[in-house]
């Protein structure tokens, strides 16, 4: 959004429409273009855990389903090169490097908000140490990772041994460019290796820029098997993450970050360490939690359910620091409310149930509609008119107003609906 | 249309979705064997523009009557392909889609020949059927412009004055003398400070002045029959019965107070409900040196395992009013898992403890005593029992379904939940709707909820309401039961009792008791048919003998 004006029953609103580089009307969604683009970009949908290319759809259900250019990482159209596979490989004509964005002007009767939350960020909480420890992760992460269509197909495997793998691909392919330029020079000079550098190390090869270099070439080669062997046994001895641990309120319920209860993270967290135990039944999770929050039809069923069946322990008390040892296993200390000691346990994986926050641009959009956020950041509205905010005809609805889950979300668009539509009624039966 | 059978079949690639994996070509030219069959292409994508204007100009210039589309999922793109049937002059209902996508190419991946084999007998399938396909007109049936709202709490109010707000009648129906619910009951509302019974005074003010709600008190529904669009309803006042019609029904009849007899030495005088201590702020005889208040009275126990999400906010509320007005009591809040969800009841949460609330939790399997002037509770923390002084102890008890639920539930065909409770359609997507079309859910009558959450639904469900009341005619699939054989229906009703939809009912005529479908309610699930051991209901668009074909032809081999 860019510009509103007016008032209740007769708003004009400017919107931007943002330029995709592909024909809406035209593109079929088949995906041929994503899959011949040379440019690979982190997948932000994927929470960064693994990799799209520059032309590509959010996620696969995406609707409307058509690809979208991404112009930063393009090399046609942020980077300046030649490139244009994407436009020779698609059928239905729909890549259009030259599309521009669009300024389109509404007028509308009323306004509803939906804009909805954003995940707090954890690492600004130093003990909890997500930006240092690879196998701490955010509950957004771990939805991914659990996920059949997400990086890792639904398996549990470790953030730490993905990052390993991805190493270990890398150095293999340094490794065989090495092993080609060193197994040319042997055959060049007729030599092994090992002659060449035992010289250079004891001084006595003869000053020739070739020699030199193959002598680098060879002890870089060394090296690099020294570390792939390491990888690989660190490799042989990786496993799926079994012993899960849930971290509640974190960016909730402290002063420090926001005092408000996000609502949805217990439940999501019994949810997430159900589906781990489904898909692995030798998956067991510690919820850690100062009350367990299971207040909609069936949550406490849902709960009991979890303990009963799905290896869920409920641990009450507030998770004071999280370390890692030296197997890159997140340690969890914390202050056991039962026998009010400070006890550590070592898990394969630790799930943080971040915070819900306003959205972004919610302050900006609150500016341009000139109506009150509350002290959190959230559209302020009336407990008893709920879906109002200050400003007649403007409404409200789901994580916009603050923290809820879905059917909570879903009703209240219906309700926001409702509000809007009673708007817009009288003119409408006018038009006829 | 001339009598011969011309079927055109469109076979699709869906890119490299279903060629990538079986033959497309191989299809093509085997359906071009088939019988009836005069006109065969294959698409890249039949569904894009090029596609669908191949198939309005075959259906033309071959002079099409059948059209069969080899593709996708007719979940997604079978109403695509009638519509372009119908634009190019064919009744849609003479379209048969064959999924050879979902159902084929994307499970046999690694498996071109039987892949390519399968789509063969399924495009077979889909020919045989195809020839037999019968034209069929949409069903169209009128709304009754009005509804029926059932309570006259916060949200049944709320949910009538948002629909006579959009211009429709509505007929407000309370089985007690006033509007208003259990807010007639309350002091003050959290966490706005109102008070609970101006504010539905108010409420329950615009109501009788709406010159389009028929406000009905002290009355009862007795009777619902109908469906979506024509419900006709009988209600009883006073022993005077009433009928009338309406389009849509929302039920908003809320819930009841548990009440905790044999819990906690429960008496109403020195051990009393949240709701009791309502009442007394409400008269000003409010007075208590030391107040324990002790949740989960009666709930998340075994023979009650849900929690009743508002309980615990309505201690806190109650904690603070007592704070605020009487600094010298003493407050302790025995609970479980305190449950301020959210951005309002987390604050009052904090206030509570900032007024000097004391919070202490216990264990289920060690619950707290009362007896005399003390309660005794395990501490968690200490690890042993402590006495609390108290004069008053309040039980924060659980709502529970409403007494009329049942019966209700048997009037509209609607469903409850174990609590008896009413179940929404789906629990994510559809939570103010029923699963029966035009009955609609809000407030406690669903769930407990704060009145916040009961007007925001309750709106909600007037929106769900004013949908069909809005487009003024239902249209309907024609694919609906059919009483093909009325000579052979011997009126026993085995079909009415089994139709999940109430969509039969049995009439009488001049041959007798008869079996009646009404249209716009049946599903075309297609349970009758298959119970009718007279074979005299049949679902268009799957009569037996179509599907008998298919079968026949699924039996043939593909050579
Ligand atoms: C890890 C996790 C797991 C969860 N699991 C569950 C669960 O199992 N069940 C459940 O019920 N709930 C769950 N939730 C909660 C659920 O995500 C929310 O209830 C729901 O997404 C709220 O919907 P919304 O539409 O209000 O907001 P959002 O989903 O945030 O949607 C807002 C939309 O608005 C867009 N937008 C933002 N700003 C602008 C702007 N200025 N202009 C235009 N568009 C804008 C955004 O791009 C976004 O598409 C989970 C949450 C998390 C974090
Ligand atoms: C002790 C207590 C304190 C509370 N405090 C607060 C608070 O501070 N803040 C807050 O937000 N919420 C509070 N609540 C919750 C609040 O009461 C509910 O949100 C609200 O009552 C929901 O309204 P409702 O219309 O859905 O149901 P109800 O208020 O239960 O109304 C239902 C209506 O339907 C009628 N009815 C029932 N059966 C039939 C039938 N068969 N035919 C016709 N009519 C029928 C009933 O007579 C009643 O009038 C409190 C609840 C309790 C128990
Ligand atoms: S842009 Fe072209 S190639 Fe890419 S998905 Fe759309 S139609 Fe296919
Ligand atoms: S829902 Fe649970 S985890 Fe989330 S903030 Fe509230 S209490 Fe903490
Ligand atoms: S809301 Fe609180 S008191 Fe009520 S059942 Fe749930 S946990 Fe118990
Ligand atoms: S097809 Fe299903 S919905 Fe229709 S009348 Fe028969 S049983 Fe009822």
């Amino acid at each position: 959004m860019e510009q509103v004006s007016g008032e209740v029953g007769a708003f004009q609103v400017a919107v931007r429409k943002k330029a995709r580089y592909v024909n809406e009307n035209l593109c079929t969604g088949c995906g041929a273009c994503a899959e011949k683009c040379p440019t690979m970009v982190v997948d932000v949908f994927n929470a960064g855990l693994g990799n799209r290319k520059a032309i590509y759809k959010y996620f696969p259900q995406g609707i409307p389903s058509v690809f979208t250019i991404d112009a930063a990482a393009c090399r046609q159209l942020g980077q300046g090169k030649k490139c244009g596979v994407c436009a020779k490989v698609c059928q239905a004509k729909a890549v259009d490097y030259d599309q521009k964005d669009t300024l389109i002007q509404l007028e509308v009767g009323a306004v509803v908000i939906a804009t909805g939350y954003e995940v707090f960020d954890p690492s600004v909480i130093p003990e909890y140490g997500y930006d240092r420890i690879p196998n701490v992760v955010t509950a957004l992460e771990f939805e991914r990772l659990l996920s059949a269509s997400g990086p890792t197909a639904g398996h549990l495997d470790r953030p730490s041994e993905l990052a390993l793998v991805k190493e270990m691909e890398e150095a293999e392919k340094e490794h065989k460019k090495l092993q080609r330029q060193v197994s040319q020079l042997e055959e060049k000079h007729g030599k092994p290796s090992s002659e060449i550098v035992a010289a250079f190390q004891s001084g006595t090869l003869p000053d020739d820029a070739d020699l030199r270099n193959w002598a680098l070439l060879a002890q870089d080669l060394a090296s690099l098997e020294a570390r792939l062997d390491s990888m690989n046994r660190r490799k042989a001895t990786a496993s799926v993450a079994r012993k899960l641990a849930f971290i509640q309120c974190v960016g909730s319920r402290d002063f420090r970050f926001n005092p408000f209860c996000s609502s949805y993270c217990c439940m999501h967290s019994v949810k997430e360490a159900m589906i781990a135990h489904e898909h692995d039944n030798g998956v067991h999770s510690s919820i850690f939690c100062m009350d367990l929050r299971a207040v909609g039809r069936g949550f406490e069923e849902y709960k009991l359910r979890g303990g009963k069946q799905a290896n869920i322990r409920y641990i009450r008390g507030r998770v004071a620091e999280i370390t890692q040892d030296e197997a890159l296993n997140p340690v969890v200390w914390y202050e056991s409310t039962q026998n009010r000691q400070v006890v550590h346990e070592t898990f394969d994986l630790v799930i943080l149930a971040t915070a819900c926050v306003p959205s972004p641009g919610a302050a900006e959009l609150a500016r341009q509609f000139q109506v009150e956020l509350d002290r959190n950041g959230f559209f302020k509205t009336d407990p008893l008119a709920p879906l109002n905010t200050s400003r007649p005809g403007v409404f409200v609805c789901g994580c916009a107003q603050g923290p809820m889950d879905i059917p909570e979300s879903v009703a209240q668009a219906s309700s926001a609906a409702a509000r809007a539509a009673e708007i817009v009624a009288p003119a409408r039966q006018a038009v006829g | 249309m001339s009598d011969q059978i011309r079927i055109g079949v469109f076979v699709c690639d869906c890119g490299s979705n279903i060629a990538g994996y079986v033959d497309v070509k191989a299809l093509a030219e085997y359906a071009k064997t088939l019988p009836n069959v005069v006109y065969v292409k294959e698409n890249l994508y039949t569904c894009s523009e090029s596609g669908i204007n191949e198939i309005k100009a075959a259906i033309r210039e071959q002079s099409l009557n059948r059209v069969v589309v080899a593709s996708c999922t007719p979940r997604t793109h079978e109403p695509l392909f009638r519509g372009t049937c119908e634009e190019a002059g064919l009744n849609p209902y003479l379209f048969e889609m064959v999924n050879i996508r979902d159902q084929c190419s994307w499970v046999h991946m690694q498996e071109r020949e039987s892949g390519t084999n399968k789509a063969k007998d399924l495009i077979r399938m889909g020919v045989a059927k195809a020839a037999l396909l019968e034209p069929q007109e949409s069903i169209k049936s009128e709304m009754d412009p009005n509804a029926l709202v059932m309570g006259g709490g916060i949200s049944g109010m709320t949910a009538a004055l948002a629909l006579a707000n959009r211009g429709y009648q509505v007929y407000l129906v309370e089985k007690q003398a006033q509007l208003g619910g259990l807010l007639l009951q309350l002091d003050t509302l959290g966490p706005s400070g109102v008070d609970a019974a101006a504010f539905a005074a108010s409420q329950a003010e615009l109501v009788r002045n709406h010159p389009r709600i028929r406000l009905m008190t002290s009355t009862q529904v007795k009777d619902i029959s109908g469906y979506i669009g024509h419900f006709k309803v009988t209600t009883a006042s006073d022993g005077k019965e009433e009928q009338f019609g309406v389009g849509v029904v929302i039920v908003a009849t809320g819930a009841q107070i548990l009440k905790p007899h044999g819990l906690f030495g429960y008496d109403g005088e020195r051990v009393i409900t949240q709701l009791e201590l309502e009442a007394r702020f409400k008269r000003g005889t409010f007075s208590a040196g030391n107040v324990v208040m002790i949740q989960c009275a009666g709930a998340r126990i075994e023979e009650r395992k849900y929690c009743s999400r508002i309980c615990c906010m309505v201690a806190l509320k109650n904690a603070i009013q007592i704070k605020e007005t009487h600094p010298g009591t003493g407050v302790r809040v025995l609970y479980r898992d305190i449950q301020a969800y959210g951005t309002e009841n987390e604050e009052m949460y904090r206030r509570a403890r900032e007024l000097g609330v004391i919070f202490i939790n216990y264990d289920v399997n060690v619950p707290p005593k009362v007896h005399g002037e003390k309660v005794t509770v395990t501490h968690q923390l200490l690890g042993r029992e402590l006495d609390l002084p108290a004069d008053l102890v309040v039980l924060s008890t659980p709502l529970i379904a409403g007494e009329d639920n049942e019966a209700i539930s048997k009037l509209l065909r609607v469903s409850l939940d174990e609590n008896k409770f009413f179940l929404e359609g789906h629990v994510k997507l559809k939570p103010l709707d029923f699963a029966t079309d035009g009955v609609y859910l809000c407030g406690n009558a669903h769930y407990p909820a704060t009145v916040r959450e009961a007007i925001s639904q309750a709106l909600g469900a007037a929106s769900r309401a004013s949908i069909p009341l809005a487009k003024g005619v239902m249209t309907v699939e024609p694919i609906v039961s059919t009483l093909v054989d009325e000579d052979a229906c011997r009126g026993c009703g085995l079909c009415v009792a089994l139709c999940p939809y109430g969509a039969l009912e049995i009439v009488r005529t001049e041959k007798g008791r008869k079996v009646r479908v009404i249209p716009v309610a049946c599903k075309g699930c297609g349970v009758c048919a298959a119970t009718c051991y007279q074979h005299a209901l049949s679902i268009n668009s799957y009569t037996d003998r179509q599907i008998a074909e298919q079968i026949s032809a699924c039996l043939e081999s593909s050579g």
